[in-house]
Parts: C-alpha cells; structure tokens; sequence
C-alpha cells in the first residue's frame, strides 16, 4: 500500500510497488489525463508534476513517489498558473489530435513556475522532451508566452 | 459492376449484412461508388459521385437515414445544441468543421454548440462512400451539402413548431441565435425542439447565401479545445467500463508466425495476471494474450511469458537485399499504369539532348500516431460493443460479424476520438480490432468472460506491421536546352497496398495499384511513361497520411526542379510553363503564384547560404505550394521561413486549414530527418520506439506562414494535401546549397 499526495489530497493505492506511476494514476486511480505514449520516458506525454518539477510518470515507480504531492493535468484548472495555461492553450488552438497535450501543459506550467518570463532557449529546453506528431509546436510557443504575460 | 460488394463477397463478407440501421437499398448501392478512391487519390477513380441503383426508386429529399435531422441534432431545454459527427476525429478537426456547416443553416447559438460522435450505423455513413468511413480528405468535401440541409431542416422544423404554436404563418417567422422569433415573440430552440422533432421533415431546403454566412468561413477553434487541453477528453485508450480487464499480445517477430510452444508459469505468478492464452492474430498468425487486472501486470506478464516461435517458410523481409532486389525490377519495364496519362510513347528518348538518369529510394514508415493503438470488446452471446478509435467502422462492424458469430446489426462500434491517425486506424483487414475481438473469444473459451481492452505499447506499435510501403522509383528523362522534356520513362517498385484487401478489385487495375502511381505526371504536360512493379513482400502496408504522394510528389518535384536550374529557367516559371490553360491549371498557377506574393520569392534577399526550395502538388483534389528557404550549416539542414498556399476551393475552417497544412508540413520534415525509416533483417522489424524511429522536437519546427485562395467552389480536403510538397521543396532549397540532388528519403547529407 503506497500513500501520496495527489492533486491535494492523500490517496493510497495496492499495486507492486515498480508499477510506474502512469499506471497507478491510469488503472488505478482513474485519472486518465496523463497519457501513455512511449513508456520510456521519450515523449513526455504523460508529464505530471512530482514536488512542483515536471517528471515521466511512465519511468517512476510508484515507490519513488510515497509521501511525495503529485499534480496532474486534471487539477491544473485550479491552479493559477496551470489555469494561465491552459486558457492560452485554448486561446491559440493548440490542440488538434490533443493526446500529447496533457503533458505539453505539464511541461509548460512547471517551465512557468520556475521561470516567469522565458525566452525562447528556456522553451525549448523545457519543451524538447515533448513529441507532438501533429505539429503544434509553433502554437504550443506562442501559447507559452502568452500564458507568461498572463501570469505577469 | 459492384466491384466492392464482391470483393468482400469473396471474403464471406454481406454487405446487404452491414449494419445500416436503414432498410433502404440507396445506402448499400451507393457504398458501391464509394470513394475510398479519397483514401487512395482520387485522380484513380474520377467517377465517385452518389449513384443510385437503377432498379431502386429514389427516397424522397429528406428520408434517407443521413438526412434525418433527429439523428444528428440535440437540443436541450437550456439550448445545448449537441451535432453528431459522422466521422472520427483524429485531430483535423472534423467534429468541429461539420458542426460549423450544421450550425449555420440551424442558425444556432454557437457559444451553445456542442460536438459528439455517431456509430457505424445508417444515418452516419459517409453519403457519397455509404459507409462510415474517414479517409481521403474527403469528409468535409462529402458532407459540406449533408449538414448544411441538416441544419436547414432542422431549422425549418423548429419554425414549424412555432408556427403551429404561435398559430401564424411559418413565412412570418425568423430564425436568429438560437431563437424562433415573431415580432416580439421569440422562443428558444430549447423549448421548441421536442415539438419540432414531432414534425414532418421538410423535402426541399433552401440553403443560405454564402455571403450570410456567419460562423462556415471564419477560423473556429476546436468544440473540444478545452477539454483537449484539461485531460478531460476521452480517446480509445481511456476507455473503461465495469469489470473491464486489460491485454496485451505477444505477436511473433515475423509477420505470421506461430507460437510453437510457451510457459506461462511465471507470468501467472505475478500479482494481477488473470490469464496467459493462445490468441489468433493478424496473417494467419498465432500469439499469446496476457489478461490482467491493468496495462502493467499485462506487461510483466508478458516480459515473463517464455515462448517459442515458428516461423518456418515464412517470408523474412530484409530491406537491404529488398533494395538490391527492386534495383534489378526496376532495370526492366514494369506492368503498364492503366491510366491514359502514363501511357506515352518514349522511344525518342534516346535521341534527346539531355539526360537524367537515376533513381529514388523511399523507405517503409510507420504512423506513430501518439495514441498507441487500442481496442475494447465487450463479447456476450447476443451482443458485441467495440470502443475503439477507427476510421472504417462499416468495414469493421462487418468483419466482426464473421470473427464472433454475430449478426452485423449485434455489432456496435462505439467511435471514439483518436489521438492521432494518419492511415493507421484504417486497416482493410481491420487488424488491430480482429485482434480484440480474438482477445475477448479466447478469454470466452478458457471459461470467464469480461469486457477487454487491449493495448498497444509503443514497441508494439512500431512493430506490428501497416507500413508506407518501401519505394524505389527509377526515371529516365530526355529533355532539350530550352528545358521542354521529350520523353520521360518511369518505373516505380512497390508494394501493393490493397492487394488481397476487399479494395483490391476496386483501386488495383491491369495489375497496379492506384495508390502507388497517384502523384505522377500531374498537372504538368510531359510525355510520360509509368510501369510498375508489384514485389511480394512479407510485410503488410498500408496508406500513410496522402498516401503514392508520400513519394510521386518528391520525385515528380525535384526532378522538375532540377530540369529548370539545368536549362537556366526559374523553377517558378518552369512550372507555370508547364500547367495547362485548364480549370486545374489555373488551381495550380493561382497556389503557387500566391506563395511566390506572400513568400517575396525572388525579391526578397536571402541570409548568406539560404537558398530558394520551391514544389506544389495536388492531392485530394486540392493543390498546395510550399515555398522554402534553407541552407546548410555544419553539414545539416537550416530552415528559415516557410510559405504555404492551399487552395481547397471553398474554406469551411480557415484555422483548421492552417494546422493541417502546418502539422502535415511537419510530417514530412520527421521523414527527411535521420533515421526516420523502418527497416528489416531477418524479417524482423529493426526500430523499438522513438529513440530509433525518432520525431522532430520543438526545436525542428520551422515558422511556416499559410494563406489561401480565396474561391467559392465547393471544398475539398485538407487533411492530407500539405504534406506533399514540403520534402520536395526543402529538398530544392538544400541542392541548391549543396550542389548534390537528394534521391532518398531520409536525406542523406553527410
């Protein structure tokens, strides 16, 4: 029995203790934002925030996240900056297909946290570890920046 | 002749079977003049239109099950106007597109509008294919008219109601915003749609001037932006319903192979697990499904599983012998292409002045769509619900049919929304849901039964087969110093994608396949010679976003290009001197010229080492232009700004056209991008997952501007006519930096 943080309150979960926490959040505890893509951590789709920093859900084991507070997409609307993000996502048509885009966010929201005003090197360290096959990124940018003035 | 009812006829397959939902032989008929033509290019069959069985009394306007306004429109009492999709979506944004056109003949509320999807049932087949079908760019093109009288028809019924209710002329009302309005009366849609549906639906409607139009033509977001954007919109993979278990399938690592024997011992030991079973795949394969409680005990029990192959007398694809296999086919003339076009004399070759000897290597590549494929069967005896993202559930829904026993009508394919697609959710053999359904049968037979889903991992993805086939094409061009071609001899080696399918005796004609000559030769006015050869190859292909123009366009492109610097002509004035005076020349000439305005093609003066990459090509009946500047800088590609012009004819979703030219653009950078290929050894497919099979990054994506021709004309598809031309024309702006044409995709440029 593993207990966390997520999304602001306590939550326990009986799986074997290397199921990563993709999983646990999927199966388990039925948050099914946080998307599987690539299972070893080279997509970033299923992005989510261990401590506040962006980690790959697929990669950490449920184990490495006892005690520790989780955030998903599903709780990024209460969130001033995550909420900053997503009406910019929204604003400039990010999304087509939208799978990858949960992580997107993620990615983009802790990028906010940690940096107010990011230039575009700060994007594009943040954001490289995100595929989209769609080829948003142009919006996902300008989506970013927006969101950075937003929360200014 | 109904070539499609019996190919499928052939496979034991009743198209009179196919779930309908409709008694009306016009549904069934007009399957038979489907265009998956559309999927395939629709330069291969230019006759796709709807067609009535001659024997079949047409239905009145407004009595076929696609034209019932009750099936596609919701409205509740607060005025949430709900229009049903009969597509799937997997991000062109299609749910949206036909709800703008619905919306607004309805002249609905748009704030209030809300987006859902139909089944594989009669009212929700595609009105020119008859079947549920997303392909071929052609949903907006095949049902601009259907959901505008949609949306006309309702409103009419919605006026009627008032009209009786009001007890005035139904001419005295105005239909505005979501309201009936008389003078100062006004009801809401909400109040009047229960009424409304109680109505006769009217026969004729007249639609809106275009010039009225308030929301068709303007760039809309998607309905499901902010659930895309808040983890809140559901795709196939999210699926879950009570009592549900999770699979995954050991297929063999050759295409068809067996399992000779395994031990389930371990994998049953881990927590989770509830069943190790042989499973029929995909091919005449055998596998193993691993039943668990969710994806990561399915996966432990599968990495525990040991299993033994048989892949005795199987084909083993290699793609480095295959290349010097195709090599050799492509010394000698291939079978004739059927079409008029390919079929001129080039005995004067030999005597040209000039000439261009070579050839071109594309290589097989997988969708990678970023939800990896899923499915969800929920079998019982008299009943069978499948959850799953597919782009053909007519085929589908008959197909399993056969697989579980079932009557056609005990199918009920739930469409879901796809995280992606590009071809790969539609499978002629409906592969990856056969699968589900065998999941679900052998589970049945071991004594328990449960819904199942089954999930693909990425690696499973990238290997369980449906490839843009391998491609060599071979060209011998005369041309004079004036630039004017003589006589240009082509030769393409290729897999044939809908041999053995049930589309076989519609697109395959004197032996070739459509799909692999499509692209070639138009518009331009060359003397042309295509023939082609058909290897058999042990590896299941398949369409891949724009499908033969993944690779006629660069050929055709690059070596026009490279004919015009030869002769000293501008690229840009080579290819207008090429298009005809005609209706499709103008299309052409009009694209290109207003990249060439928007671009500053020619004025504008480049950085140092950026070049001028010029191509277009017309695919799905819509013609797109890309202008491009790059260069080289420490021995790899820099792309500087892009320009694109698309015309569509008519825009229903100006924004949508931009994303998809866009992301179609950035589809066809990852394959001139190292290492984007699949190969073969031994059979066996080489790449895993992204880190061997990789996929541009933030960090590649160009600035790419998209503007549009304006026309009136009625539209035509977008999905896929933006990636033709990008590859082609960065391949223009690198020779020109290099000095060396490129010939094979990914570029080689070390």
């Amino acid at each position: 029995m593993i207990r966390f943080q997520l999304n602001g309150k306590t939550v326990t979960v009986d799986v074997d203790p290397s199921t990563p926490l993709l999983w646990a959040l999927r199966d388990n505890l039925n948050l099914t934002g946080t998307k599987f893509g690539c299972g070893i951590a080279l997509c970033g789709a299923c992005t989510v925030h261990l401590n506040g920093d962006a980690i790959r859900s697929c990669m950490t084991p449920i184990s490495a996240v006892a005690n520790q507070k989780i955030t998903t997409i599903e709780a990024q609307a209460a969130d001033r900056i995550g909420k900053a993000v997503t009406d910019a996502w929204v604003k400039h048509d990010v999304a087509q297909c939208g799978y990858c885009q949960s992580g997107q966010i993620m990615s983009a929201a802790a990028l906010l946290k940690g940096k107010k005003n990011p230039t575009d090197a700060d994007i594009d360290a943040a954001m490289a570890g995100n595929i989209c096959r769609c080829g948003t990124y142009t919006r996902v940018r300008d989506a970013i920046k927006d969101a950075a003035k937003a929360i200014a | 002749m109904m070539y499609l009812e019996k190919a499928l006829a052939k496979q034991g397959i009743d198209l009179d079977a196919i779930a309908l939902g409709s008694k009306q032989n016009a549904s069934r008929r007009s399957f038979m003049k489907m265009s998956l033509g559309g999927a395939a290019g629709i330069a291969v069959v230019p006759s796709l239109s709807f067609a009535q069985d001659a024997k079949t009394p047409a239905p009145k306007p407004g009595q076929k099950p696609t034209e019932q306004p009750a099936a596609f429109v919701t409205i509740s009492k607060d005025g949430t106007t709900t229009i049903l999709c009969n597509r799937m979506d997997m991000g062109q944004g299609i749910e949206t597109a036909l709800a703008m056109i619905c919306a607004e003949e309805l002249e609905a509320d748009w704030s209030k509008v809300k987006t859902a999807f139909g089944n594989q049932k009669g009212n929700y087949v595609d009105p020119a294919a008859g079947m549920h079908l997303t392909g071929g760019s052609n949903s907006v093109k095949n049902s601009y008219t259907q959901y505008r009288e949609l949306g006309a028809r309702t409103k009419a019924m919605l006026v009627a109601a008032a009209a009786k209710q009001w007890k005035v002329d139904a001419a005295s009302l105005k239909a505005e915003n979501g309201f009936i309005v008389s003078g100062s009366r006004r009801a809401s849609y909400g109040e009047l749609f229960d009424a409304a549906m109680k109505e006769p639906i009217p026969e004729a409607v007249a639609l809106k001037d275009p010039k009225t139009f308030k929301i068709i033509g303007k760039p809309t977001g998607l309905k499901v932006s902010r659930a895309k954007s808040t983890g809140m919109q559901p795709y196939g993979i999210d699926v879950k319903l009570p009592g549900m278990l999770t699979a995954v399938v050991m297929r063999p690592p050759v295409f068809g192979g067996k399992v000779k024997s395994f031990d389930a011992a371990a994998a049953m030991k881990i927590k989770g697990v509830r069943a190790v079973l042989p499973v029929d795949l995909d091919r005449g394969a055998k596998g193993i499904a691993v039943i668990a409680d969710g994806y990561w005990p399915a996966k432990m029990g599968r990495d525990a599983v040991k299993v033994e192959w048989d892949d005795a007398g199987l084909g083993k694809a290699d793609t480095a012998a295959m290349l010097t296999q195709y090599r050799e086919l492509a010394k000698s003339p291939g079978r004739q292409a059927p079409a008029d076009r390919f079929k001129a004399d080039v005995s004067i070759l030999a005597s040209a002045p000039n000439k261009i000897s070579t050839e071109f290597v594309f290589p097989y590549l997988n969708h990678a769509q970023m939800e990896p494929l899923a499915c969800t069967v929920d079998l019982k005896a008299n009943e069978c619900h499948v959850y799953t993202a597919s782009q053909m559930p007519g085929v589908d829904a008959a197909t399993l049919a056969q697989v579980t026993g079932l009557k056609p009508e005990q199918i009920n394919i739930h469409v879901q929304m796809a995280g992606g697609g590009f071809g790969r959710r539609a499978v002629p053999t409906c592969e990856y849901l056969v699968e589900a359904a065998n999941v679900a049968k052998s589970y049945i037979a071991s004594g328990k039964r449960a819904p199942i889903k089954v999930v693909h991992s990425r690696e499973d993805d990238l290997k369980a087969g449906y490839y843009r086939p391998f491609t060599l094409h071979r060209a011998e061009i005369g041309y004079d110093n004036e630039g004017k071609i003589v006589a240009w001899d082509h030769r393409i080696v290729s897999q044939s994608i809908l041999k053995g399918s049930p589309f076989e005796a519609f697109l395959v004609k004197d032996g070739v396949d459509g799909t692999t000559t499509e692209g070639m030769k138009e518009p331009y006015a060359i003397p042309m010679r295509v023939t082609v050869h058909h290897p058999e190859v042990n590896v299941p292909t398949l369409w891949w976003r724009s499908v033969g123009s993944t690779h006629t366009a660069f050929v055709m492109e690059t070596l026009l290009d490279e004919i015009a610097v030869a002769t000293k002509k501008d690229p840009v004035a080579y290819r207008m001197s090429l298009l005809a005076d005609d209706a499709r020349g103008k299309r052409h000439k009009e694209a290109l010229q207003l990249a060439v305005d928007k671009s500053g093609y020619g004025k504008k003066q480049l950085a140092s080492g950026m070049h001028w990459g010029v191509a277009m090509h017309e695919s799905f009946e819509s013609v797109v232009a890309f202008i491009v500047e790059a260069g080289m800088k420490e021995g790899k590609p820099v792309i500087g700004e892009v320009t694109a012009s698309v015309h569509c004819n008519f825009c229903v979703n100006p924004r949508t056209v931009e994303t998809q030219v866009q992301g179609s653009a950035l589809m066809a950078l990852a394959t001139t991008m190292e290492n984007h290929a699949i190969t073969f050894k031994d059979g066996v497919v080489q790449q895993n997952n992204f880190h061997d099979f990789p996929m541009p990054r933030i960090t590649d994506m160009p600035k790419i501007a998209v503007h549009i021709v304006p026309s009136n004309d009625p539209p035509k598809g977008i999905g896929e006519p933006g990636l033709p031309p990008f590859a082609p024309a960065l391949a223009n702006a690198l020779r020109r930096a290099t000095g060396k044409p490129l010939r094979e995709m990914p570029f080689k440029l070390a």
